[in-house]
């Protein structure tokens, strides 16, 4: 009797101390440094496939791109200049036709469980990446669909001739016709270098699908676990051409809520988290750090020029001038975007600084008014549409604040809004008077905002709802495509943005931001220049978070941004 | 014991027939086609469809139908995932341990919380730690499990950043699958990041546990006191007492031993509200568990899912059930002779 109750009162308590002392016991030597050496990122949704070649979503190209591979060429350094990846040298021809690649001859591509490569990357491999884009008889062309999103839209296959294998590590790429962004196109995320051998692997084991879902790339990061809706795991790729990735283990926590990301981040169970919400929040603490990078693109007030009033630059410049910008700002994006002075955000290389900008002033615009005889005002309608963009959150509120600010000058208002394809279609066939829309850039170059926005061109078959059409401007542009001399098309696109700025033939608002929150310990560069990430660069560095306390006054206002 | 035994596993068939009559007949109750409400196959071909109603013997009368449909329960075969097209069996072996090992945790806690405190509160019936005890129960009782959940978040993974929010382990740990119960699988593996994952993992459970243990506790708590209170009030106790055996003897020796005997018979019923708790829980604190699989099942409607779900979990439920009817019966004699099952 007495043994059976002993029992009874001390299993319980045996078990909770063993418990106990297991998790206080065991502190090895290693306890930290798994998580010090691993970063976990809270990401918003699960990617669709493995290679940014196929997709334009951010989603896929944030979990791929600089993670898995890398490219011929990349942009680099604050000024945006191209620079040498996988390729250490490129030659252009002078009538810019024939561009020559000579590839590095040391780098290795990804040892997984699935491929264990025998050769260093060559020009093979380049051959095979981009043949598997252009040429449809390519037998991996029409795996996983055979839509190249990027490369359709910019039209990559009407401009490569055809690409040359010249010896093992020497490629030259033959072009229909001179075209400057042609080397921009190739620096981006989505034209990264694929394994041919791998290929031909998956073609004797009859798995062709599977170069999109397991991946086999040169980059920072080689897959290791993916699992649909839950979490994507990386390596560090040990064998990487450049010094390797300071963090052991990469873990993206797919968490599509945004509440859930932010309790993730607060409760320190991710390092990083994408797309926060609760920026004041985030901001007030001072162990969490806000992050925010202007993206491509530009949110505008556009006006039909080949509708009256508008077909007047004057009233044109009058509406603009009445518009308070600040206001919109900080109403619709809350602060969260840049203002935009030009068509071309601050972040892109060939962006001027003496770009000039039509302020907000309702009295000349007033007088404006008068000289072009309008004195007594009138009525128009703006065009709001009915979708949320980072470029535009909520364009019908705009409308209501732009109403009020045109109110103050005499000119009615009428908000028109359609579902959102009638509103595409209506528009394209120029029924409207003044619209709200925006662009989002699928390149750094910025012929990527000249070209579609106002060139004549695409007044037919793009996407310049303004049907603005100036000769000059087209001119400026075809310069800068012509000519490879950066600094010559900085010059060319800053000409052409002061046409824009004269003519008005719409009124850029705000490029908006992407943000990103991170804890102080996660240190070095995540946000790339043009809304991706790289996580090549990050590392933990738990010592800092002890002297947090003193450095944590100075961090208020790094925060604010 | 023989007896006894055959008479459970008798009710254990009885049910089970119950459950998948219940299961069977879903299917017809659910919109859509019958057969593929079955087998969960939306993209079904018609040759395919030609293949399911074959092996359902959807041509045959209601009584064949249904045997077809046991003999596809029997052999695992609970259809695939309408909005996955990922077979049934392989999410319930995923899912299903992570939810018993939730629900055992907390049912331990459960017990190591409740019934002492019951004890103490019978033992000292009618003063002020009685009254405080009872009302912390009441109040604990109440308590909205939901609501409990994300304020415990709030507290202890936001404010004062103690215990994570989420999982059952941080994603860094890659624990390979054997069992599906964590900490077993930890235990096997053979990571160097073996007790890190320990560790990592028992911060995981912890608040979710507390959280699915508060109200059973509570129910622990009354249902201890009323064993004990009355274990106190026979003459064996007075006998004893009488005897000048001192208090500790008492309580130790003779009344904690015959009030638990009455508390095990309750902890399968209490199981059952523990697994709904569980589910609830599972959702705020993205636990990977067989209850979060089966809400989102049902706002996806995904009728497959529900159904076999649904049989899943109400079998592990019985199980359990039975299981604590056989503990008691081991630990109570007089259990055994009953001739009605209780």
């Amino acid at each position: 009797m007495a043994v059976s109750m002993m029992n009874f009162k001390f299993i319980p308590f045996l078990t909770v101390t063993a418990l106990i002392s297991l998790i206080m016991g065991c502190n090895e030597g290693n306890i930290l440094s798994l998580s010090e050496r691993s970063i976990i990122y809270c990401s918003e949704g699960s990617p669709e496939t493995f290679n940014p070649q196929l997709s334009t979503s951010g989603t896929t190209s944030d979990a791929s791109a600089k993670q898995l591979y890398n490219s011929l060429i990349v942009y680099k350094g604050s000024k945006n200049t191209l620079a040498p990846s996988l390729a250490s040298s490129w030659h252009v021809t002078r009538d810019g036709k024939k561009i020559t690649f000579y590839l590095r001859q040391d780098v290795n591509f990804h040892q997984t469980g699935y491929f264990t490569p025998t050769r260093k990357l060559n020009a093979d491999d380049v051959l095979f990446s981009f043949n598997r884009i252009l040429d449809k008889d390519h037998a991996f062309h029409h795996i996983s669909g055979g839509q190249y999103s990027f490369f359709q839209s910019v039209k990559f296959s009407e401009l490569v001739e055809k690409i040359e294998k010249i010896n093992d590590f020497t490629i030259r790429f033959i072009l229909k016709r001179n075209d400057s962004s042609f080397l921009a196109n190739l620096a981006t995320d989505y034209a990264v270098i694929l394994s041919e051998e791998y290929g031909q692997q998956l073609t004797i084991e009859d798995k062709q699908h599977e170069i999109d879902i397991l991946p086999i790339g040169t980059g920072p990061f080689k897959l290791q676990d993916y699992r649909v809706g839950s979490l994507i795991r990386f390596y560090r790729h040990d064998e990487y051409w450049q010094e390797k990735a300071k963090i052991e283990q990469l873990v993206y926590d797919i968490s599509p809520s945004k509440s859930n990301r932010l309790t993730k981040l607060l409760a320190k169970e991710c390092d990083v988290s994408s797309y926060p919400i609760a920026h004041s929040t985030i901001a007030e603490r001072s162990d969490l750090k806000l992050e925010s990078i202007t993206s491509l693109n530009v949110g505008y007030f556009g006006f039909n020029t080949k509708k009256a009033p508008f077909d007047n630059k004057l009233v044109r410049q009058a509406i603009s001038l009445a518009i308070n910008k600040k206001a919109l700002i900080d109403t619709i994006y809350q602060g969260q975007a840049a203002r935009a002075k030009s068509i071309l955000p601050e972040t892109s290389w060939a962006y001027d600084r003496n770009t000039p900008e039509l302020g907000y002033n309702p009295v000349r615009a007033k007088s404006l008014l008068e000289v072009a005889g309008y004195a007594q005002g009138f009525t128009m309608d703006i065009w709001a549409m009915p979708v949320q963009r980072a470029y535009n959150p909520s364009a019908v509120t705009m409308a209501k604040l732009i109403q009020a600010d045109l109110k103050k000058i005499g000119v009615k208002v009428k908000i028109v809004t359609y579902e959102w394809s009638t509103f595409l279609r209506r528009l394209s066939m120029g029924e409207h008077q003044s619209f709200l829309l925006g662009w989002t850039a699928d390149h750094p170059d910025p012929d990527n905002f000249f070209t579609p926005m106002l060139s004549c061109t695409s007044r037919e078959k793009g996407s310049n709802r303004t049907f603005w059409c100036n000769k000059e401007y087209d001119e400026l542009l075809k310069k800068a495509l012509k000519t490879t001399n950066m600094s010559k098309r900085k010059s060319y696109y800053a000409q052409a943005m002061t046409i824009i700025n004269e003519e008005m033939p719409l009124l850029a608002i705000a490029h908006s931001k992407r943000f990103q929150a991170r804890g102080t310990d996660v240190k070095g560069d995540i946000l790339e220049n043009f809304g991706g990430i790289s996580f090549y660069d990050v590392y933990k560095n738990n010592e800092v978070s002890s002297t947090n306390e003193i450095t944590a006054p100075n961090k208020k206002e790094k925060v604010v941004d | 014991m023989l007896t006894f035994t055959l008479r459970r596993l008798g009710l254990f068939l009885f049910t089970m027939m119950v459950l998948t009559l219940l299961s069977f007949s879903l299917s017809f109750l659910f919109p859509g086609d019958t057969v593929i409400n079955h087998s969960g196959q939306i993209n079904a071909t018609a040759t395919d469809l030609a293949k399911l109603n074959e092996a359902y013997q959807m041509d045959k009368n209601i009584f064949r139908q249904y045997t077809a449909y046991l003999q596809h329960i029997i052999t695992g075969d609970f259809g695939q995932s309408m909005s996955s097209q990922s077979p049934i069996s392989n999410a319930i072996i995923e899912l299903l341990p992570a939810t018993i090992e939730l629900s055992l945790v907390a049912l331990l806690i459960a017990m190591l919380v409740g019934i002492p405190l019951g004890f103490i509160s019978a033992i000292n019936h009618n003063k002020t730690s009685d009254n405080a005890i009872l009302s912390f129960a009441m109040i604990g009782y109440s308590i909205p499990v939901f609501w409990l959940g994300l304020l415990a978040i709030l507290l202890f993974s936001i404010g004062l950043g103690w215990l994570p929010s989420s999982g059952k382990i941080s994603l860094l740990f890659e624990i390979e699958f054997v069992t599906g119960i964590q900490f077993i699988d930890i235990l096997l593996s053979d990571s160097p990041y073996k007790w890190q994952a320990f560790n990592n993992a028992s911060a995981h459970i912890i608040l979710p546990a507390c959280v699915i243990a508060l109200a059973p506790a509570t129910i622990f708590i009354r249902l201890s006191r009323a064993a004990m209170i009355e274990v106190l009030a026979t003459s064996y106790i007075r006998a004893a007492r009488a005897k000048g055996l001192s208090f500790q003897q008492i309580i130790f020796r003779h009344a904690i031993r015959n009030a638990l005997i009455q508390i095990i018979r309750h902890v399968g019923l209490q199981f059952a509200n523990l697994v709904t708790l569980a589910m609830v829980t599972e959702v705020i604190f993205s636990w990977p568990g067989i209850g979060r699989w089966l809400i989102e099942s049902i706002s996806q409607r995904d009728y497959t899912a529900i159904q076999s779900g649904l049989l899943a979990l109400s079998c592990f439920i019985f199980i359990v059930h039975i299981l604590t009817d056989f503990i008691y019966a081991a630990l109570n004699p007089l259990a055994r002779g009953n001739s009605h099952g209780s």
